[in-house]
Order: C-alpha cells, then sequence, then structure tokens
C-alpha cells in the first residue's frame, strides 16, 4: 500500500466514530428502558449524554461495557461488535476502557495506592517499581500523589471519585466512561472534576462520555451532547444546538423548569375526586 | 507489606497446628501406632460359633495383642466358620498343638481370640491350622443348658 | 384459598430457582478455581480471615465441650461401673460427630456470615461490578480465594476442636473425677480406628468445608444489593449451612460408620 492511501485510511479510521449504538433495544422487566435508539460517539471527544433520572443512562453504559446484553441493536467499540465477541477478546476490549462508577466503586480494603495498583497488578508484569511510578503519575495527574497512603474510608467523596478517576485512567485506556461524576459535589470539587475531565481527554487523546444530569457542567464541556428521554433520543448536537432547541421539553430540561411537558403532578385522580369537593369551590 | 508479614506467619502458625492436631488425633487417639504390619503370618482356626468375632478383632496371648483377625468365612465341606487370624512376625513362638478360644473382654464388650500355648517344640508356620478351638459362647445355649440342667435335678428327685 | 395456593406454589417455584442458581454459581465457580491458586497470596489472605480469626471461638467452645462430655459422659458410665471408658466416650463422638459438626456450625456463624457480608458489600458498592468493567474476574480475584480457605481451613479447625475437647474431658475426668489416667488414653488408643474414624471425621469436615463456603459466598453474590438484602443473606448463610451441616451429617454418618 502507498503512503499516501495508508494515510487516507488511517484518516478515514480517525475520522470514523469510536462507539456506534445502532437500533438498540433493551428492556427490563416490563419496562422498555431503550427502544431502537442509535447513537455516536466520535473519537477523542468528550460527548455528554443527559436525561432525567431513571432514564438508564447507567445501563446505556452498561451495555457498551459488555456487562449487558441488548435485546435488539449492536453496539460496536472501535471497530468490534462488543456482544459478539468471546469472553477472552472481550476482557481486552475492557483492557481499553475505563469506567468511573457513581460512587467511586473503589475496592474497601485497599489503599489508594493499591486501588490504583490494581489493574496494573492484575493486567502486566511489570516490575513493581514501574508500577509505583505508574501510579503516582496517573495520581499526580487527578492532583492525589500526597493521599496516596490514605484508606478508602477516609476519603472524601470528590477525593474518592478523583481516585477512581486515576485508577480507570491506570491502563492508558482509549475511552474513559463517567457515570454521574457530578452528583453531589460541592463547587470546588466540581470545578476540579470539570477541569480534570476537559484537560485529560484533550492531553490524552481520550474518547469520554460523559453521562449526567447536571446540565451547566456537561454543557460548559461536552463536544456534543445526546438527550435521551423514555428510551427515545430527544435532541442531538452541540451545546449551543441545546440551547437553542426550539422543544418544549428540551427547554424544561435545560432550564430546570418545575411544570412541563414533564408534568409536575404524578398522574392521578382530579383534585376534586380526592378532597370530596363540587367544581365551583376550587379557587385557581 | 509488614501487615502482610505478620499474616504469613500467623497463617503459617495456624495451618501448622491444625496439622499437628491431625497428627496428634491419629497418633495418640487412634489405633494407627499399634496397627500391625501388613507382614506376619497367617494361621488358621476353624470354630462352631464365633459369635460376635469381627475382622481386626485383636488376638491375645495372655491379654497382650499378638495379632489381629484377618478373615472369617466358612469350611464349605465341614460347615465350620475359619478365621484366618495374622500373627505378628515378632511372636512365631507358637508351639503347633496351641488352641485357640474365643473371649468377651468385659461383660458386654467386644470379642476376641485368645491363644493357650500347648507343649510340642515345633512351631506354627504360615498356612498352619489350629487344631483344638472353643467356640464363643452364645447366651441362648447357656440358658438352655441351665434350664436342661435345673429340669434333670427336677427328675431325679 | 385460591390466593394462598398460588403463593405456594410461588414459592416453591422461588425456593427451585434460587437452587438452580446456587448450583449454577457452583459450575460458573469450578473453573476459576485452580486459576486462583496461581495467586497464593490471596488465598493466604483468606485463610488468615476465615481460619486464623475463626481460632479464638472454635478453641474456647472445644473446650468446653469435651469438659461437659467429660462431666456427663463420666455420670452415666459410673453408674455401669466404666467410668474407665470415658476416654473413649469423649474421643469418639468429638471425632466422629461433634467436633465436625460443631466445627461447621461455629464457623458457619461465624465466618461463614462474614463471607456473606462482604461479598454482598462489595455487590452493592459496585465493587464487583468495577472489577468486571476492569476486565477482571471477580469469581478468580474474589470468590475462588474464599472457597479455597474455607475448605482448607475447616479440617483443620475440626481437627483442633476435636482435640481441645479429647484434652478437656481428660482434665475433667482424670484430674477432677478420678479416672485412671493410663486407662483413658489406652482406651482411646484402642477403641478409636485411625480409617473408621479419624479419616471419617476428616472427610466429614472437608465436605461441610465445601458446602459452608459455597453457601456463604453463593449468598453473598447473589443478594439483593441493600441494606436489608445483605442482612437477609447473612441469616440465610447461617441457616441454611446449619441445615445444610446437620443433613448431610446423618446421611454421611449412615454411609460410614455400620451398625
Amino acid at each position: 500500500m502507498s503512503l499516501a492511501a495508508h494515510e487516507e485510511g488511517r484518516e478515514a479510521e480517525l475520522a470514523a466514530p469510536f462507539v456506534e449504538i445502532k437500533n438498540l433495544s433493551f428492556a427490563r422487566g416490563e419496562r422498555l428502558i431503550f427502544d431502537n435508539i442509535s447513537l455516536s460517539i466520535p473519537r477523542g471527544k468528550i460527548t455528554g449524554i443527559m436525561g432525567p433520572s431513571g432514564t438508564g443512562k447507567t445501563t446505556l453504559l452498561k451495555l457498551i461495557g459488555g456487562q449487558l446484553r441488548p435485546d435488539a441493536g449492536e453496539v460496536w467499540v472501535d471497530g468490534q461488535n462488543v456482544h459478539a465477541l468471546p469472553r477472552k477478546a472481550l476482557f481486552a476490549l475492557r483492557q481499553r476502557m475505563g469506567m468511573l462508577f457513581q460512587h467511586g466503586a473503589l475496592l474497601t480494603d485497599l489503599s489508594v495506592f493499591e486501588n490504583v495498583a490494581f489493574p496494573l497488578r492484575e493486567h502486566t508484569r511489570l516490575p513493581e517499581s514501574m508500577i509505583r511510578d505508574l501510579v503516582l503519575m496517573k495520581l499526580n495527574a487527578v492532583g492525589l500523589r500526597g493521599a496516596r497512603d490514605l484508606h478508602t474510608a477516609e476519603l472524601s467523596g470528590g477525593m474518592a471519585r478523583r481516585v477512581a478517576f486515576a485508577r480507570a485512567l491506570a491502563l492508558d485506556p482509549q475511552l474513559v466512561m463517567f457515570d454521574e461524576p457530578f452528583t453531589g459535589q460541592d463547587p470546588m470539587t466540581l470545578g476540579v472534576l470539570v477541569r480534570l475531565i476537559r484537560s485529560l481527554n484533550d492531553a490524552l487523546g481520550l474518547t469520554s462520555i460523559l453521562v449526567s444530569h447536571d446540565v451547566a457542567e456537561t454543557l460548559s464541556i461536552a463536544d456534543q451532547l445526546y438527550l435521551l428521554a423514555e428510551g427515545k433520543v430527544v435532541a442531538a448536537g452541540t451545546a449551543e444546538d441545546m440551547r437553542s432547541n426550539a422543544s418544549p421539553w428540551v427547554q424544561q430540561f435545560m432550564q430546570g423548569l418545575a411544570d412541563g411537558p414533564a408534568p409536575f403532578h404524578y398522574p392521578t385522580d382530579s383534585l376534586h375526586a380526592d378532597f370530596r369537593l363540587s367544581a365551583p369551590e376550587i379557587r385557581a | 507489606m509488614p501487615k502482610n508479614a505478620a499474616r504469613d506467619v500467623w497463617v503459617g502458625l495456624f495451618v501448622a497446628l491444625g496439622i499437628a492436631a491431625l497428627t496428634l488425633l491419629a497418633l495418640n487417639v487412634s489405633n494407627l501406632l499399634t496397627l500391625p504390619s501388613a507382614k506376619g503370618y497367617v494361621i488358621s482356626a476353624e470354630f462352631d460359633n464365633i459369635g460376635g468375632l469381627k475382622p481386626r478383632a485383636p488376638i491375645k496371648l495372655g491379654g497382650v495383642v499378638v495379632g489381629r483377625v484377618e478373615n472369617i468365612s466358612i469350611d464349605p465341606k465341614s460347615f465350620r466358620a475359619v478365621v484366618a487370624m495374622n500373627i505378628e512376625p515378632q511372636y512365631s513362638i507358637f508351639p503347633k498343638d496351641t488352641s485357640a478360644a474365643i473371649y468377651t473382654s468385659g461383660l458386654l464388650g467386644e470379642q476376641y481370640i485368645g491363644l493357650m500355648p500347648g507343649a510340642e517344640e515345633a512351631v506354627l508356620q504360615s498356612g498352619d491350622r489350629i487344631a483344638m478351638t472353643q467356640s464363643a459362647i452364645v447366651l441362648e445355649n447357656l440358658i438352655s443348658q441351665f434350664l436342661f440342667q435345673k429340669a434333670a435335678e427336677e427328675d431325679k428327685k | 384459598m385460591i390466593e394462598f395456593l398460588a403463593r405456594l406454589g410461588g414459592g416453591v417455584l422461588h425456593a427451585l430457582a434460587r437452587l438452580g442458581r446456587w448450583f449454577g454459581f457452583m459450575l460458573s465457580l469450578l473453573p476459576a478455581l485452580p486459576a486462583s491458586l496461581l495467586r497464593p497470596r490471596l488465598v493466604v489472605d483468606q485463610l488468615y480471615q476465615v481460619g486464623v480469626l475463626s481460632l479464638q471461638i472454635i478453641l474456647v467452645a472445644g473446650a468446653f465441650v469435651g469438659l461437659v462430655l467429660g462431666l456427663q459422659g463420666y455420670s452415666i458410665l459410673a453408674t455401669y461401673g466404666s467410668a474407665e471408658s470415658l476416654g473413649v466416650v469423649v474421643a469418639l463422638s468429638l471425632v466422629r460427630e461433634l467436633g465436625p459438626v460443631l466445627t461447621a456450625l461455629l464457623f458457619a456463624g461465624r465466618a461463614g456470615s462474614a463471607l456473606t457480608a462482604e461479598l454482598g458489600l462489595m455487590k452493592s458498592t459496585e465493587q464487583l461490578a468495577g472489577m468486571e468493567m476492569m476486565a477482571v474476574d471477580p469469581l478468580k480475584r474474589v470468590v475462588a480465594p474464599r472457597f479455597w480457605a474455607g475448605v482448607i481451613a475447616m479440617p483443620l479447625l475440626a481437627a483442633l476442636f476435636s482435640l481441645v475437647g479429647v484434652l478437656g474431658g481428660f482434665a475433667i475426668g482424670v484430674g477432677l473425677l478420678g479416672v485412671d489416667s493410663g486407662s483413658y488414653w489406652s482406651q482411646i488408643q484402642s477403641q478409636v480406628d485411625f480409617h473408621e474414624d479419624i479419616v471419617n471425621g476428616v472427610l466429614k469436615s472437608l465436605v461441610f468445608g465445601v458446602v459452608a463456603a459455597w453457601i456463604a459466598l453463593f449468598e453473598g453474590y447473589d443478594c439483593l444489593p441493600t441494606a436489608e438484602g445483605v442482612s437477609r443473606a447473612t441469616t440465610r448463610t447461617v441457616v441454611n449451612t446449619s441445615l445444610a451441616v446437620l443433613g448431610l451429617d446423618f446421611i454421611m454418618t449412615a454411609l460410614m460408620f455400620n451398625v
């Protein structure tokens, strides 16, 4: 193959999306969580996936990682159909993915250092000195090199998430998935996390998938966004597209309005029926 | 890492103690040490009734265990029980006219074979048969014997 | 009435589904077992948690059981003039039955429930899911070493229990009640058979070890990842292990000891 053709092929490869979700349907029991959705996650960028609580955003990450099987449709990661892979190939693929769980999911019987070293110890045969250097580098990237000997019980929520981030980066993955990283954090920690996600994504050439319902933070760093509701993709595009989207539903979500297409009142009998009133006594 | 080293010591101690306990149980609490060697010579004896004699029952001379019952079977020609006895090799001292009887240890204990040495010079070899035997005492026979005797006395009067 | 039957049927189906999952769990665990032996560090750590930390209760319980056996045994044997057989009574009771069974029951309460709780908590804090996402098989890394630890520790603990019990019986019988020390040991040595009693006792405790570890780990692995789920699972571990041990003991005794 000529160099030009090779270059072209490489460019095409780089331009192809890293993760492609095609016609995915998934139901949990009776409830249909995803109804024939299609998403495309571009390489090297941060993609935000937003939606109200309970839309199954975490489920989507688990489907991408192969922990759950879809009822219909396919998930392609870096040119491989995740659910068609044999066990060993799936495990090899997972080593190229890092995942940050909502509460950190750190191993509670290990120290911070050991937690970050865990993937290295399990999957590589690197000598102890190299592992030490790698772990300290990762911890340094998230600003917690000094916390290396702390125990998981001694960490605050924000620190735990940063350690989990360092751990997710331990094997230098190509894809990092964040499950609700901003939930319940104080403004300073939020700022730190936002900055880390953006800068590490750019510095390491990662593809990041950010699942969250924190509108402001997500919009500030995502290159591309998807808005999911009731099992479907309701809106897609850049942050600007989202803000200027005409749909009342999207606007209610983006602005955090209490009432709108998604009603305030849980559907039930009318007020008159419950309080045994006759119509004229209600004052609007 | 120092924590790991301490743990290793404890686990090693635990496993060592456990194995020691097993060994002690095996040696001091069971009859492992007194098991006869598989060597030893085999002699046999026929009994009318072996009572409750079981394989591995002890064979004693004057109360000292000299061997174990190896096998119990029936001689199809004489319709008597044949007991194969494994005697420890250091006791190849029994004269050929030694007799064997089945005793009970204690009142309700298990049964064993007691050997009474004879007077011949020739010694029992492997494969020899003891000629004089006394069967186990069967309680029913004893009682019927007793009753029969009583009845006979009554008759005489 | 119909509702009652429906609930009964549902309960039976639920129990059957559990049983099926229990076996399925072991089938998934089996291939992971040899691999985990290549990581002795993990097994040793678990052996510490499960074995060494259980020593305290096992040894104390063994001593007390031996003392009680000595007392009760003496009072009954003395009426038949067979007080010299005290050693045999104590040793056989312990080696054949009480050692393996009581050790298994105590193990279920102390180590089994701890294993269940630990695994359940790891499940509910997403540590197991996290491991899977890091391409580490939780069965190999977490479950299998704990299983080996249970299987290895149980016979050792049972042997220690029996030994301490026999010594306890000695202390009470010879020390306090006047049984002849020579007869105590010599009777034991002549009546306790290595193959019939000791080996069978070890066999029993191995089987109990497998069952206790299996149940404890399954309950933790399968539980609902909530606080209530974990607490229910630990209760189930203790109850189910106890019932299984007692049931298996009956079956094995019937098979092993031909009366």
